[in-house]
């Protein structure tokens, strides 16, 4: 999520997540709100990018990063939160766009994102560089197309590998929705299984469609964040991963809704055949969103595979 | 001043041809969700458009012999009111078929062609051709021909136009090869060959459509700023008054002819005659041709974070242009959207215009829709004849400014005298010389 109180950047494609880990953007603090169990820190990569993580677990926990989609954070973020009541310690990397920081004039395309999301396991202190082990990986949507590139590239810097819903192969027998022509209103049946818990989710705070200036922070909020994302996804989410999908031999786990309507089954049969070490799973009554639809079954399947 | 080289410059006057498809069905609105980018290509017939394109050519030959300074083409894709993805294809069979009139590509969308000293070098055969008579416009591109038609990523969609400008310009101007190495374009050798009569360069025009970036990079390289919208000039005046604010702010001179407009125009007889003769192509074009899918519009990144800020809105923004379906004639020439009426009534507007929006150019659109032919010639020839006299000097501040226009060869070729001498060579054998 990227909400901020100064009249920043907000929300997701067509609405305000909420504000449930809300928080300073500069050093480390407690989430704002009681019931967070977040903190938000911001590191700085090496390349000087200012980037906010949302930390969580028992500091002794097994490390592992997660990576959001393209819609951003949405609010809450209880899977990650059940997550790390499992006992693992979560990092959970805001990409650039998607917050306060304007990093995303240094990320142009695919190769860009991975090596950021490299610094920013560098610079919270974790993996190999830091010398410590490989760290867990887990994305989601365009997180996980960024996952897998980053472990393609350096397979032995990273651990187990989750990827839900994972955007980055185009079949041209089964070409996906263009997300980049979706009307505000279109989103929630597209990603929801359950049209009426997505357009809650992604209304989370509401914009006032009244009010030009509430209109115009979501102008700008949603121009950064899809913008960003359109240096991966756009026309056409395929920047050629499939030819280093070999590079892969880490333990994969494959994690797919039932329901993704935008990323139907063929696509998690293709990610199958290229990651046949993979195990697969299937989220009942979920979408492409998952994650914030079937939160502890999600939650599970990961700490199961993770602490395994 | 510097600029008064050439006293007698006067408000500049371009026809302008978007090239509708005249043939879209009656239910085309409620049968497709759009007529850019998807638009279903069964409903263009290969046969027909030899007759559109070539009536269509014809027209803008008919204003250089009327006597319009300029004579205009642009560039769209995948799209039901513009048939021309390639306008310089429309150029060069007008630089052949003209001799006077300036040919103004507005223009050439940088940021698509691979690389783009193409349009360098396709620029300057124009220039060549005729004899220094190219208006050289340079334009990021709609969302829908750039981003949708053309796969460009919206968030570096600027970013690649301003490079493709820079290697362009360069290409013009150095006189030995030279690396560019660009981020989108690496090239081991820039040589343009041929290059342009005009020097340092062909008048450079930039559309926009509602971004201020535009502004400042037209004054930043002292470019014509021309606002293309179908929005007519009552709501265009918001954004030129923008544009001249920022005139101001930069310090730099207040000629109008820095600044061009495009305005939808039909001239009849009479007030009422202009109605029952253009209504029905005007509004075909208004309620067809603008039916363009919201989704198409506006994809995020594209607008920069300063534009959104600015609360600037593109005239082809999904919920204007929602809003002219619904539109009546009386709406249309009421609102400002069109200019059209009897020969009175086009000069008081076109005045009101001119001095509001403070222009020194106007891009008559004057073929609107499914117009017919016959009906384009003759709203064409009154304006020419009875209109564009009485708006002639305006600028008397500015006269002799001719920092935006071309600059012909005097001595240039003349396609059908050059052809008719060829023929008649004294050293061709009798029969071949006919």
């Amino acid at each position: 999520m990227a909400d901020s109180t100064d009249g920043s950047p907000n929300g997701s494609p067509n609405g305000l997540p909420n504000g449930s880990t809300r928080g300073s953007t500069k050093g480390s603090t407690n989430g704002s709100t009681a019931t967070s169990p977040f903190e938000r820190i911001v590191v700085t990569t090496r390349r000087g990018i200012d980037s906010e993580v949302l930390v969580t677990g028992p500091s002794d926990g097994t490390p592992v990063v997660a990576l959001h989609g393209f819609t951003g954070h949405l609010g809450g973020e209880v899977m990650l939160a059940t997550l790390a009541e499992q006992g693992l310690r979560v990092h959970a990397p805001v990409w650039p766009g998607y917050s306060d920081s304007v990093g995303e004039t240094e990320i142009d395309d695919m190769l860009d994102f991975a090596l950021h999301g490299g610094d920013v396991i560098a610079a919270l202190g974790l993996g190999p560089s830091n010398g410590f082990a490989p760290v867990d990986l887990i994305g989601h949507s365009m997180g996980a197309m960024i996952a897998a590139e980053m472990v393609a590239l350096a397979p032995y810097g990273y651990g187990k590998l989750v990827l839900i819903s994972p955007l980055g192969l185009w079949l041209k027998d089964h070409p996906i929705t263009d997300i980049f022509t979706q009307l505000p209103f279109e989103f929630p049946g597209l990603l929801f299984h359950d049209v009426a818990v997505g357009t809650e989710l992604l209304a989370g705070g509401g914009v006032d469609f009244n009010d030009p200036q509430a209109i115009q922070r979501f102008l700008i909020g949603n121009s950064r964040r899809l913008g960003t994302a359109g240096k991966i996804l756009f026309p056409i989410p395929n920047r050629r991963l499939s030819k280093r999908l070999y590079r892969i031999t880490n333990p994969t786990l494959l994690l797919w809704g039932d329901d993704d309507r935008l990323l139907p089954r063929p696509y998690a049969d293709a990610w199958s055949t290229a990651l046949a070490h993979a195990e697969r799973q299937t989220i009942e009554a979920a979408g492409h969103m998952a994650p914030y639809e079937q939160p502890a079954s999600v939650a599970a399947a990961l700490a199961t595979f993770l602490t395994a | 001043m510097a600029f008064r080289t050439n006293v007698g410059v006067a408000v500049k006057f371009t026809w302008f041809n978007l090239m509708p498809w005249p043939n879209l069905p009656d239910d085309f609105r409620e049968k497709n969700r759009s007529v850019w980018v998807d638009i279903p290509s069964r409903l263009f017939d290969p046969v027909k458009a030899n007759r559109v394109y070539n009536e269509y050519m014809d027209q803008l030959e008919y204003a250089e012999e009327l006597g319009f300074d300029g004579i205009g083409c642009n560039e769209h894709h995948q799209n039901g009111y513009g048939i021309m993805p390639s306008p310089n294809i429309i150029a060069a069979g007008l630089a052949r078929r003209t001799s006077k009139a300036a040919i103004c590509v507005i223009g050439n969308s940088i940021a698509l062609y691979n690389p783009p000293i193409r349009v360098a070098e396709e620029f300057a055969m124009l220039d060549c051709i005729s004899g220094g008579r190219l208006v050289a416009g340079f334009p990021v591109g709609t969302p829908m021909d750039t981003n949708f038609c053309y796969g460009q990523i919206p968030a570096l969609t600027r970013d690649k136009y301003y490079e493709g400008h820079e290697l362009i310009m360069r290409a013009w101007a150095e006189d030995e090869p030279f690396a560019f190495d660009g981020k989108y374009n690496q090239l081991r050798y820039v040589n343009c060959w041929p290059k342009p009569i005009q020097k340092p360069h062909p008048p450079v025009y930039i559309p926009g459509g509602g971004s201020i970036e535009t502004w400042d990079f037209c004054l930043d390289h002292d470019y014509n700023y021309s606002y293309l919208s179908f929005g007519g000039y009552l709501a265009g005046k918001k954004l030129l008054d923008g544009y001249w604010d920022q005139v101001a702010a930069r310090d730099k001179d207040d000629s109008p002819y820095r600044a061009a407009f495009a305005q939808i125009i039909a001239v009849a007889d009479s007030d009422a005659e202009a109605e029952e003769l253009y209504a029905e192509h005007i509004l075909y074009f208004f309620n067809r041709c603008l039916h363009v899918y919201p989704g198409f519009s506006d994809p995020p990144g594209y607008r920069t974070i300063s534009t959104i800020k600015a609360g600037v809105l593109d005239q082809l923004r999904a919920e204007n242009m929602r809003v002219f379906s619904n539109l009546t004639w009386k709406d249309l020439v009421d609102g400002g959207y069109v200019i059209a009426g009897g020969p009175d009534t086009v000069i008081d507007r076109m005045k009101e215009m001119i001095t509001t929006l403070r222009l020194g150019h106007v891009f008559c659109l004057m073929h609107n829709g499914n117009q017919p032919d016959w009906k384009t010639r003759y709203s064409t020839k009154l304006f020419a004849e009875k209109v564009m006299p009485q708006l002639r000097n305006m600028w008397p501040e500015y006269d002799g400014d001719d920092r935006w226009w071309i600059h012909p060869l005097e001595d240039r070729v003349r396609a059908d005298e050059t052809m008719a001498a060829a023929r008649r060579h004294p050293q061709l054998p009798t029969e071949a010389a006919e």
